[in-house]
């Protein structure tokens, strides 16, 4: 189950929360999101995963743009799928970058304001304006903006109306640094303020600049949740896997696995294949080994460093 | 009907290139009508099969194709929709808006040229032009809603759309007499003949049967397209 954390001062107002319970998806026989459950709260929370884990599905079952297959997806109680009030609380910024070229910034985030009917939709759009800082475009065309500038601008739409939930996918795709950091500080700004906002990405770093709490999704499953702590050193202290190469493996091999830091050694004629399963003692012991043997190190290149591996890892940890 | 979303749409079909789009072939009534003037051809025959044959045979389906995917299959393809879908509007409401963009569009761009240039061939005569006018508005009101329809339903709606008012309205409509009774063109002249009174006008499609087979497809059409947009789905890019 999903342990949820509320780092987020609570305001006033209800806190939101939506609520996926058992949601699956599927297109013909392919499944995108498997029995997902889980609660998103106040907050910032980081939806992680590599490309084609099915996490715009899952955010588009929030944003009420899917129908799921299975389960229910449900914003304080009440559905999302095919109930247009829900968008009185809820914000969306999707991911296509598409928005009314032929418009201004300024017309743009205004005709969200009143298409939401608020009571004075001018001031509620040079405040949203305000926040993305992007009062001195805002009468150019959003054809002339750059990448960020229309993000920036999406956002500012999405949040005219002050949405108690902000559902944001891939925000910070094709954003330059400057810009990214300005729309980090932002979102976790308004989280900070007791906001409920969830984004989605395939980059770590970017979810633990942002995010309090992280939900990972690999291929349509949900394999963990929690602290990005939590999560970064579980993803740190996984047994490491490293190809080596030496002027003695067979000797390397005997000193290495005397100590209890190395779980397997296989020998072969490529090298060497060592199982580290506490990684940071593993890579003090290594060099000091490898000098007490006589032994040179040509080489060290860990075989499993890439995402997809971490992210496998992390599935197997949850499903045992 | 939402105003913030009529104007937006309006601005989507007939800003900046598009406009010439849509002039174009009612200018090209219109000039067609007043070549006939000019040698001495403007007489209540020639204005009869201008009007069946160009105007409502090939203008209004073709008008109707271009505004009424117009109005809302452009931004079904690029995801901009989104920015409307995600407001707490009702959905068939947002349906009707894009119909009435589309219809008044239609009664701007098809329907008036229609009047304009019967008018300048036979003027008042026989109601010719009085007849095809609003046989050309209740036409494009219904062409409007199928081709909103149509944009909902597919991507491929300019594609479908072609095919339909050509082969469909074009060919088996003008063939085939018992499919005559399901096409909107044949409906709009009904509606013409009716009101003119011109002997080279005849339609095989009755009144009593043509305006409420075009509320039927009007009104269904729309409420369909509500309905399909309650269940808008984005399917992600992965």
């Amino acid at each position: 189950m999903t342990a949820q954390t509320v780092n987020a001062p609570q305001t006033a107002t209800e806190a939101a929360a939506i609520e996926l319970r058992q949601v699956s998806r599927w297109y013909g026989n392919v499944v995108a999101v498997n029995d997902v459950t889980m609660t998103i709260g106040p907050g910032v929370t980081g939806l992680l995963g590599p490309n084609g884990a099915g996490k715009s599905t899952l955010l588009h079952m929030m944003a009420g743009f899917l129908a799921p297959s299975n389960g229910t997806v449900t914003l304080n109680g009440r559905p999302i799928w095919r109930n247009h009030e829900i968008y009185r609380d809820i914000g969306l910024v999707p991911e296509r970058e598409a928005v009314y070229g032929f418009l201004t910034g300024w017309q743009f985030v205004l005709s969200s304001a009143k298409l939401h009917r608020l009571p004075d939709p001018e001031a509620a759009a040079t405040r949203a304006l305000a926040t993305v800082e992007m009062q001195d475009a805002k009468d150019r065309r959003i054809e002339t903006y750059s990448k960020g500038m229309r993000q920036r601008v999406k956002v500012a739409a999405a949040m005219v109306h002050d949405p108690r939930v902000l559902l944001l996918d891939e925000p910070f795709n094709g954003m330059d640094p400057r810009q990214r950091l300005h729309l980090m500080d932002l979102v976790r700004a308004m989280g900070a303020a007791g906001k409920t906002i969830l984004f989605s990405s395939h980059i770590l770093e970017e979810v633990e600049r942002v995010a309090q709490h992280i939900e990972v999704l690999v291929a349509g499953r949900h394999a963990a949740s929690g602290d990005f702590r939590e999560i970064r050193r579980r993803m740190t202290d996984r047994p490491h896997l490293f190809k080596i190469r030496s002027s003695d493996d067979r000797r390397l091999a005997a000193a290495l696995i005397a100590d209890a830091s190395s779980g397997s050694v296989s020998l072969s004629e490529a090298g060497l294949e060592v199982q580290a399963i506490d990684f940071r003692r593993f890579t003090r012991l290594l060099p000091r080994v490898a000098r007490d043997a006589g032994v040179h190190i040509w080489q060290v290149s860990p075989a499993d460093e890439d995402l997809e591996s971490v992210f496998s890892y992390l599935i197997t940890r949850s499903t045992r | 009907m939402n105003s913030t979303i009529a104007g937006i749409s309006y601005r989507a079909v007939i800003g900046r290139r598009r406009i010439w789009l849509l002039v174009l072939l009612p200018a090209a009534l219109l000039g067609l009508a007043v070549l006939l003037r000019l040698v001495g051809s403007a007489d209540e025959r020639s204005a009869v099969v201008l009007m069946q044959t160009f105007a409502i045979g090939t203008m209004l389906p073709l008008v109707g194709l271009i505004v009424g995917t117009g109005v809302i299959g452009p931004e079904v393809d690029d995801g901009t929709i989104v920015h409307l879908l995600a407001k707490p509007i009702s959905r068939p409401v947002i349906a009707q808006t894009k119909f009435l963009v589309a219809a008044s569009l239609l009664a701007a761009f098809a329907a008036v040229p229609t009047f304009l240039a019967s008018y300048l061939l036979v003027g008042t005569e026989s109601g010719v032009a009085t007849g095809f006018g609003l046989g050309a508005l209740a036409g494009g009101i219904a062409y409007a809603a199928v081709f909103l329809l149509l944009g909902v339903l597919t991507k491929h709606a300019v594609a479908v759309g072609i095919v339909y008012a050509l082969v469909w309205e074009g060919l088996v409509g003008s063939l085939v007499p018992g499919a005559r009774q399901f096409s909107i063109q044949q409906w709009a002249k009904s509606i013409a003949d009716q009101i003119s009174t011109s002997a080279f006008l005849e339609t095989d499609v009755a009144l009593s049967f043509a305006v409420p087979a075009l509320i039927v497809v009007t009104v269904g059409t729309v409420v369909w397209a509500g309905q399909r947009l309650r269940s808008f789905s984005l399917t992600g890019d992965e």
